[in-house]
C-alpha cells in the first residue's frame, strides 16, 4: 500500500518534471506557415510562445520559417523546408557557461550567437551532413542539403 | 543532329537534379562590430572564416571551397530566413545608490516607460532581470547580493504592472563589471542590475 503511494508519488513528480524545472532551451518568437516540433515520438504544432527543450528536432514546411532566442540570448531562424535539431543545450546564467550542439538536416539556418559562444568559444557547434561549425561570437548562414530522415 | 540537342539537354538537366547540393555557410558583418569567426571542420579538412561575407561549400565528401558573398546575394538566397530571425534583446540598466539592494537612483527609476513600451513591441516577451556587484566582498557573498538585487527588482516591476511571457532572474556576482577595477574597490556603475527584454 505505502509503496504504490510512493510509486504514484514518483510517477507525478516525473510527469511533472518538465513543467517545474523550467529548463526549457528557447522560446519560437516568430513562425510563419507550417512549424512544428518533433518531440519524442510526438509532433507537435509550434507558434510564438512555444519553449523549445533540448533534444526537439523543429521543422518548417513550404513557404515557412520560424524564430528562436534561446535562454543565453543566441537568436536562431530557420527558412522553407527546414529540419534544425537541437542535440544539446545547457546554459548557466551566473557563469555565462554552457553548450550549444545542433545539426540543421536540410534547409537553411542564420545565426546571431549570444552568451556561451562569448564565455565558453569552444562550446558551440552546428552541423550539417557535411561540415561542422565551431563558433566563435558571430553572425553566419548555413544551408544543408542532407536526406530526408 | 535535331535529336542530339534535346536529347543532351534532357541528360544535363537529370545530372543536375541528381547531383548533391553542396553545403554553404556564409559568415554575416556582426551588429556590434566584433570580429567574429567560424571554423569549418569536415572529414577532408578545416577552413576559418573571419571576414564579413567570408563564405565556403562543402561537398557531401567533405570538400571545402572558399568563396565570398555580398549583401546583395545573401539578401536574395537567404532574405526570407533572416527576416524570421527574432528581435535582438534590449537591456535597460538601473544602478543602485549604495551597496544595498534597496535604493535606486532617480534616472534609474524614470526607466519603466521605456521599458513597457519594449514589451509592447514584441510578440511573446520575457525579461531576465540580471543582478551585478562591484569587487567589494568575497565571489560567493557577491553572487548572493547580486541574485538579491534581481529579485528585488523583479518585485519592483510586478508591481508596477509590468506584464510578460516569464521573468526570471539572475545574478552575476563582480563577474562582468561595467568599470574594470582592482578587487575590493567600490565602484558604483558596477552596483547596476540589467533589465533583458527578448
Amino acid at each position: 500500500m505505502h509503496i504504490k503511494v510512493i510509486a504514484v508519488g514518483v510517477l507525478a513528480m516525473v510527469a511533472a518534471w518538465p513543467a517545474w524545472a523550467g529548463e526549457a532551451a528557447g522560446m519560437i518568437k516568430t513562425a510563419q506557415g507550417k512549424v512544428e516540433v518533433v518531440r519524442g515520438s510526438q509532433r507537435l504544432p509550434a507558434g510564438p510562445g512555444f519553449a523549445v527543450m533540448q533534444s526537439d528536432k523543429v521543422q518548417t514546411g513550404a513557404a515557412s520559417s520560424v524564430g528562436i532566442t534561446l535562454r543565453d540570448n543566441t537568436l536562431l531562424s530557420a527558412g522553407a523546408n527546414s529540419s534544425l535539431s537541437l542535440d544539446q543545450y545547457a546554459f548557466n546564467p551566473t557563469t555565462h557557461q554552457g553548450r550549444i550542439d545542433a545539426t540543421l538536416k536540410r534547409g537553411t539556418l542564420s545565426v546571431i550567437s549570444g552568451k556561451i559562444a562569448k564565455t565558453s568559444p569552444d562550446a558551440v557547434h552546428f552541423r550539417t551532413t557535411a561540415v561542422t561549425l565551431g563558433v566563435r561570437g558571430t553572425e553566419f548562414i548555413l544551408e544543408a542539403h542532407g536526406e530526408e530522415d | 543532329m535535331e535529336l542530339f540537342v534535346p536529347f543532351t539537354l534532357a541528360t544535363w538537366l537529370i545530372a543536375l537534379n541528381h547531383e548533391p547540393a553542396n553545403d554553404r555557410v556564409v559568415l554575416l558583418p556582426s551588429a556590434d562590430g566584433r570580429a567574429g569567426a567560424v571554423q569549418l571542420s569536415t572529414a577532408k579538412g578545416e577552413l576559418l572564416l573571419a571576414q564579413p561575407y567570408a563564405a565556403a561549400e562543402a561537398s557531401a565528401d567533405g570538400k571545402l571551397t572558399g568563396s565570398t558573398a555580398d549583401g546583395a546575394s545573401v539578401q536574395a538566397r537567404y532574405g526570407d530566413t533572416l527576416a524570421a530571425l527574432p528581435a535582438r534583446p534590449v537591456s535597460f540598466t538601473v544602478y543602485y545608490l549604495s551597496g544595498s539592494a534597496e535604493a535606486l537612483t532617480a534616472e534609474s527609476a524614470g526607466q519603466l516607460d521605456a521599458l513597457k513600451a519594449e514589451l509592447l513591441r514584441r510578440p511573446v516577451p520575457e525579461i531576465v532581470v540580471v543582478g551585478h556587484t562591484d569587487r567589494v566582498g568575497s565571489q560567493m557573498d557577491n553572487d548572493a547580493l547580486s541574485l538579491a538585487r534581481a529579485g528585488m527588482v523583479r518585485q519592483r516591476l510586478l508591481d508596477s504592472g509590468v506584464k510578460a511571457q516569464s521573468m526570471e532572474i539572475a545574478g552575476r556576482g563582480e563577474r562582468e563589471p561595467a568599470v574594470e577595477t582592482a578587487d575590493e574597490v567600490a565602484e558604483s556603475l558596477n552596483r547596476r542590475v540589467e533589465i533583458i527584454v527578448r
